[in-house]
C-alpha cells in the first residue's frame, strides 16, 4: 500500500504562481472526499482571499483499469465492465460500446432493437440530468429538489429493473440487438411515466428557474465563449449553453434517430444559469423522444440473426443442433470479429461518448479506449473557475456536470 | 409507544447501563458523506425519499470524519484511493464502524486488475459486508439494520 505523500512546496512550484511562493496566496487541498467535488475529484487551489487565482484538478482517485481490463475478456464479456464506466449513464456506455463491435463485424440491428435501444438511452439520460439537477441543486443549497428528482428517477429505475433485472447495471443492449424483448408491462410504465415528468420538470423549474437566491449563485458565473468552448473540446450540454448546436444526435444519428423529430436547446450565454437551462430542455425533448418511439415501437425480432455474432434464441437450442453449436463457441470462444480499427460515437448525457476498438482479429479487443466527455470537459474548469470565488467553485463544478467514473474509468 | 409503558407511573425506567449505550448508539448513527463510485448513487437513493433511511436515525451525513460514526465505502477503491480511505478512516472518533457497500468493496468486484483494492478490508476492519453491483436501497438498509444487532450485542469489555 502507498503512502500519503507529504509534497513541499518546491514540488508544486510549476503549478501555482509566484505568489504562492512567498506566501502572499493560500494553498488549499479541497477533496478527494469533499460534499460537493460530486465523487472523489481533488482540486489543489491557490487562494487569493476567497478568489480562485489557480485551480489544479487532481485526477486518478478512481482509475479502475477498465480498459485494459477489457482486453482480457471477449467481446461479449467486456461488455460488463462499460457499464461501470460512467454509471449515471450505463445504457448509454452498452449502446456505445455495441455501436462499436456491431461496426467491426457489420451486424444489421433489427428496427425493433433500435427503438428499444433509443428508449432506454433517453429514460438514461432523464435519470442522469435528474441526478446531475438533485445534486446541482444541493452544491448551491437548494435541498429540496434533491428529494423531489430523486422520486421521478425511481420510476426511470424500475423500467430498467423490469426490462433486464437490474436497476443500474443493466448490460441490456448486446452487440447485434438487445438481450430480449422488452415484457408486456414496459410499454404501460413508460407511458405512466411520460404522463406525470412533464408536469413534474415543470415543478422543478418552478422551484429554481426565478429563485432569486438560485440566480444570485448561477448568472454570469463561469462564462465561457462559443469558440473557446469548441478550441477547448467542449461536448454535450456544457457547449451547448455558449452557442454551438453540435449534438450527435443530430449530426452523425445513430440507430434511427434521423426518425425522430426533436429540438437541440442551446443558449448563447455560456454560464452556469445557461448550462441548467439547456439540461432542462434537454429532458422536455428526450421526452419527446420517447414518445415518438413508443407511438411506432415496430414488432419483429430485437436481435440479429447473424448466428456466427449473436448467439441464438434458448428456444432453438433444444431443437437445433446449429443453434448448440453456435451457442456453445459464442460462450467458450468468442467470436472473431475481422483486423481492423473502428470509432463509433454517441451522444452521452454529457457529450459525445466515443468507444474506440482495435482488433487484431482474435476474439478478445487489442485495444479499447474510450472518449469519454467528463474528462474533456473537465480540463475547462481551471479556465472558468478563475477570479470567482471558492462559493461558486462549487456551482461551476455541478454546472459541467462531471462523473468521475467517466473521467478516470 | 414502548418507553411510555415501560414508564408507567413510575417516572422511572430500569436498563443495563451497556444496553442504553448501545440503543442510542444504534439510533443516531451518523454515516459519513463519503461516495466513491456507483454504489453512492444507489446510497443517495437509499436516503432520499422513497426509502428514507432517516427511519433508523440515519438522515445526519457528516461530511467530516470527525462528526460521523459510521463509514459506508460505497464503490470500488483505487490504489490511489486506499490511503486517503485509511486516513478518513483514522480520523473519525471511536467507537466507529464500517460497512462495504457492494462487491467492489467487499471483494473487488468484477475487477480483478492492477487498479483496484481487492476488498477494502485490506485498509480498514469492515463489520458488514452488503453484496450486489451495486446493491439495492433496500440491500443496503439491511446492511444497516444488521449492523444495528451488531452494535446492541457490543459488550463494554470488548471495547477497553
Amino acid at each position: 500500500m502507498t503512502q500519503i505523500q507529504e509534497v513541499s512546496l518546491d514540488e508544486i512550484r510549476h503549478l501555482v504562481s509566484e505568489r504562492a511562493m512567498t506566501g502572499e496566496t493560500m494553498l488549499l487541498n479541497m477533496g478527494p472526499q469533499h460534499p460537493s467535488t460530486h465523487g472523489v475529484l481533488r482540486l489543489l487551489l491557490e487562494l487569493d482571499g476567497e478568489t480562485v487565482v489557480n485551480c489544479i484538478p487532481d485526477i486518478g482517485f478512481l482509475h479502475t483499469g477498465i480498459e485494459k481490463n477489457m482486453e482480457s475478456k471477449t467481446y461479449q464479456k467486456a461488455e460488463v465492465m462499460t457499464d461501470r464506466m460512467d454509471y449515471m449513464n450505463t445504457v448509454g456506455n452498452n449502446f456505445t460500446y455495441c455501436l462499436a463491435v456491431e461496426k467491426l463485424v457489420g451486424l444489421d440491428v433489427p428496427p425493433r432493437a433500435q427503438a428499444i435501444r433509443v428508449i432506454l438511452a433517453e429514460l438514461t439520460r432523464i435519470q442522469s440530468h435528474l441526478v446531475w439537477l438533485g445534486t446541482a441543486a444541493l452544491d448551491v443549497a437548494a435541498m429540496s429538489v434533491f428529494l423531489y428528482c430523486f422520486r421521478e428517477r425511481e420510476q426511470i429505475l424500475d423500467i430498467m429493473e423490469l426490462v433486464s433485472g437490474q436497476r443500474m447495471m443493466t448490460t441490456y443492449i448486446r452487440p447485434g440487438g438487445v438481450w430480449r424483448d422488452v415484457p408486456v408491462e414496459f410499454e404501460a410504465a413508460v407511458r405512466d411515466f411520460l404522463k406525470i415528468i412533464p408536469k413534474r420538470i415543470d415543478e422543478y423549474e418552478a422551484l429554481l428557474s426565478k429563485n432569486p437566491l438560485f440566480l444570485d449563485r448561477c448568472l454570469g458565473i463561469g462564462v465561457i465563449s462559443g469558440e473557446e468552448a469548441i478550441n477547448r473540446g467542449l461536448t454535450g450540454a456544457t457547449l451547448r449553453a455558449s452557442g454551438p448546436d453540435y449534438d450527435l444526435r443530430k449530426f452523425a444519428p445513430y440507430s434511427g434517430y434521423e426518425q425522430y423529430d426533436f429540438d437541440v436547446p442551446t443558449r448563447t450565454e455560456g454560464d452556469v444559469y445557461a448550462r441548467y437551462l439547456v439540461r432542462m430542455e434537454e429532458m422536455r425533448q428526450s421526452i419527446r423522444i420517447i414518445e415518438q418511439a413508443m407511438a411506432k415501437l415496430p414488432l419483429g425480432p430485437v436481435r440479429s440473426n447473424n448466428y456466427k455474432f449473436v448467439p441464438p434464441p434458448r428456444s432453438e437450442i433444444g431443437t437445433s443442433m446449429e443453434a448448440l453449436i453456435h451457442h456453445f463457441k459464442l460462450w467458450t470462444e468468442g467470436f472473431n470479429p475481422p483486423k481492423g480499427a473502428v470509432y463509433a460515437a454517441t451522444e452521452s448525457p454529457r457529450g459525445e461518448l466515443g468507444c474506440f476498438l482495435e482488433s487484431d482479429g482474435g476474439p478478445k479487443p487489442y485495444r479499447v479506449h474510450f472518449r469519454t466527455p467528463s474528462f474533456d470537459n473537465l480540463q475547462v474548469l481551471p479556465r472558468l473557475s478563475q477570479g470567482h470565488f471558492v462559493a461558486d467553485l462549487v456551482a461551476i463544478i455541478g454546472s459541467i456536470d462531471i462523473v468521475l467514473g467517466d473521467i478516470d474509468r | 409507544m414502548g418507553v411510555e409503558q415501560k414508564l408507567g407511573n413510575m417516572g422511572v425506567v430500569t436498563v443495563k447501563l451497556e444496553e442504553l449505550v448501545n440503543w442510542s448508539r444504534t439510533n443516531a448513527m451518523w454515516p459519513m458523506l463519503f461516495g466513491l463510485a456507483c454504489c453512492a448513487i444507489e446510497m443517495m437513493s437509499a436516503q432520499s425519499a422513497n426509502h428514507d433511511m432517516s427511519r433508523f436515525g440515519m438522515e445526519l451525513m457528516r461530511a467530516s470524519p470527525r462528526q460521523s460514526d459510521l463509514m459506508i465505502v460505497a464503490g470500488r477503491v483505487t490504489r490511489k484511493m486506499a490511503p486517503v480511505l485509511r486516513r478518513l478512516y483514522d480520523q473519525m472518533p471511536d467507537p466507529k464502524w464500517v460497512i462495504a457497500m457492494g462487491d467492489c468493496a467487499s471483494c473487488g468486484g468484477v475487477f480483478n486488475n492492477y487498479a483496484v483494492v481487492q476488498g477494502v478490508d485490506e485498509v480498514v476492519p469492515v463489520d458488514v459486508y452488503v453484496a450486489g453491483c451495486p446493491p439495492r436501497p433496500e440491500a443496503l438498509i439491511h446492511g444497516i439494520v444488521t449492523l444495528h444487532e451488531k452494535v446492541r450485542g457490543e459488550k463494554f469489555k470488548d471495547w477497553a
